[in-house]
């Protein structure tokens, strides 16, 4: 079935990619880590501590979260996994975003040419409806829909 | 968001298109929460997140020789996390390869750190803000910082304001010397959300405490009731010492950036009840469910009888009492177990400026004598080599076991193997 959610615009863009998601905040530098460092084509999850993500590709993947956890590094690295092309196709989060994913979103969106439309306030609805695998299609204007 | 007119003139490029990039991301970056306004920077010193020159961070290099070749470097000198490498830390042959590759740039890196305004050759410390290593912000005083241990302890110890900034844009609010006005900057954000009320039988263990806290809050400001019963009223070297390992774990279990601690930590000893939120929830926390927290940890072993190979104590780096604390804790525990050396190879990390002062005292020559190792290193830098993630690596940090394969214990755990089990 398919369902529409609408969110605020953090950085802008469309997108439509298959559904990974998190169901506790993202650890990005435990997640990105392993993968960047040794080149992983698909950019495997390496956060042990999420058993959502761990070990699946993230790659281009239309990321559903809560929110990211975790060291300040953490926009440093989703900056450098957009510079290097290896950034997830767009994330879309439940709550308003946490000052590191904002980071990340907003360096890469200035300072890259990567494309990674982000969007928050996407409701506890969104998350609890979005599974792996569906199809999520995210508008310039923060619409999204999951089917 | 209201710019005063210096900080529109830099906006639109009066100081040049790379100066205006850097604020239009501290703009877009305030924006997004809010924001109204840039309010200046007070503190003497800044602190980054980003010390090591992995190879793989190009892109991060790239920005910097941007922000260089533009003449836009930090307002204020900086202290930086720990260095990745040190020889005195035990590798095999084929690690040191991989290290070798793996932190390629840090020459690089380090003389770009230098000619932004790094504070000196020996300000590598994710503990900046103990006295020894010489970056201490007064209480009130506007940070941009970024490293989650030092933010959450420069707020919630030391009474100072500053996000959960990430690395990049840290270096970018010293560079601008403002930064915007949200959350842990204003009133507001500082008021807390959640209660927690501790009711174990004895004083819990700092890591294990955070760790709950961290991951039940997540980015929430938890007001912690029942602390002060053991950690007294004053905060002192031992207060201090267990407030930074419990914000470590608070800050890298969940995102933590400030929590208030009755009676003890300056907010709350000031406002009391007064800063916590109405109808705040309570997480009650006792020695049940610091077990339960504990029993989810996973472990990725793949033998998990498997023989330490090593042990890491000290993240975040260890502050002179805990080194002398732990100095006679090693050698009780040794002379217990009729040993003279450590049983298993084991390192504690420590700030520069932290290990000289220590080297003053008699308890360097001790410590020196178990066989402990001393080194100022980030010992998440040494696990991140794919190599040292396969070894059975021991640890009581909450931080080191949630980024890498290392496997927590308890502090008496970690004392009992070291000096006795050895295993």
């Amino acid at each position: 079935m398919r369902k529409t959610f609408k969110g605020r615009v953090i950085t802008p863009g469309a997108a439509q990619a298959e559904a990974l998601v998190s169901h506790s905040g993202l650890n990005t530098l435990a997640s990105y880590q392993m993968a960047l460092m040794f080149g992983d084509k698909q950019v495997k999850c390496g956060d042990q501590n999420n058993p959502d993500l761990y070990k699946k590709p993230m790659l281009g993947k239309a990321l559903c979260l809560p929110e990211t956890i975790g060291s300040t590094t953490g926009g440093m690295v989703l900056y450098t996994a957009c510079a290097m092309g290896k950034q997830p196709a767009c994330m879309l989060f439940s709550k308003p975003i946490d000052s590191l994913a904002a980071s990340g979103a907003i360096l890469a969106a200035n300072w890259t040419d990567a494309k990674m439309p982000v969007v928050d306030c996407l409701g506890e609805d969104f998350l609890n409806y979005v599974k792996d695998g569906m199809t999520i299609t995210v508008s310039e204007d923060g619409t999204v829909t999951a089917e | 968001m209201i710019l005063t007119n210096e900080q529109q003139a830099l906006l639109d490029g009066a100081q040049g298109e790379t100066m205006a990039k850097v604020v239009k991301t501290l703009v877009m970056y305030g924006e997004a929460f809010g924001a109204e306004r840039m309010v200046p920077i007070t503190s003497k010193y800044g602190h980054t997140v980003i010390s090591f020159g992995i190879g793989v961070m190009k892109p991060v290099y790239a920005l910097y020789d941007a922000l260089l070749q533009a003449g836009a470097v930090s307002k204020q000198p900086f202290s930086a996390d720990p260095r990745p490498l040190d020889k005195n830390i035990p590798a095999s042959p084929l690690q040191n390869l991989v290290f070798k590759f793996m932190y390629s740039q840090q020459a690089r890196y380090e003389g770009q750190l230098k000619a932004l305004g790094l504070m000196n050759d020996q300000a590598f410390t994710c503990a900046c803000y103990l006295p020894e290593a010489g970056n201490v912000p007064q209480r009130g005083e506007i940070l941009s910082w970024a490293e989650s241990s030092a933010v959450v302890y420069a707020n919630s110890v030391l009474g100072a304001r500053c996000n959960r900034n990430s690395g990049i844009i840290e270096i970018m609010g010293s560079i601008a010397g403002f930064v915007p006005e949200f959350g842990l900057l204003t009133d507001d954000g500082r008021m807390a959300d959640w209660i927690v009320e501790i009711r174990t039988e004895k004083l819990p263990e700092a890591q294990l405490l955070g760790s709950a806290v961290g991951m039940k809050v997540l980015e929430k400001v938890p007001y912690v009731k029942g602390l002060d019963r053991w950690l007294g009223k004053e905060l002192d070297d031992r207060a201090c010492a267990y407030l930074k390992d419990f914000g470590a774990a608070c800050a890298s279990n969940g995102s933590v950036g400030l929590y208030h601690i009755e009676n003890l930590t300056p907010e709350a000893a000031e406002q009391g009840d007064a800063l916590i939120r109405p109808d705040a929830p309570v997480y009650i926390v006792d020695d049940a469910e610091l077990e339960r927290v504990r029993s989810g940890y996973p472990c990725i072993w793949k033998d998990m009888d498997a023989k330490p190979k090593l042990c890491f104590v000290g993240c975040p780096h260890m502050t002179l009492q805990q080194l002398q604390d732990w100095t006679v804790r090693v050698e009780e525990g040794l002379k217990a177990a009729g040993n003279r050396k450590v049983c298993i190879p084991t390192v504690f990390t420590a700030a520069p400026g932290v290990i000289q002062a220590f080297q003053k005292t008699e308890y360097a020559r001790r410590l020196e004598a178990t066989g402990v190792i001393l080194s100022d290193i980030c010992p998440l830098m040494y696990m991140n080599n794919p190599l040292s993630k396969k070894m059975p690596v021991i640890t009581s940090s909450n931080k080191l076991r949630t980024y890498t394969s290392a496997r927590f214990y308890t502090e008496d755990e970690i004392l009992s193997k070291i000096t006795k089990e050895g295993r």
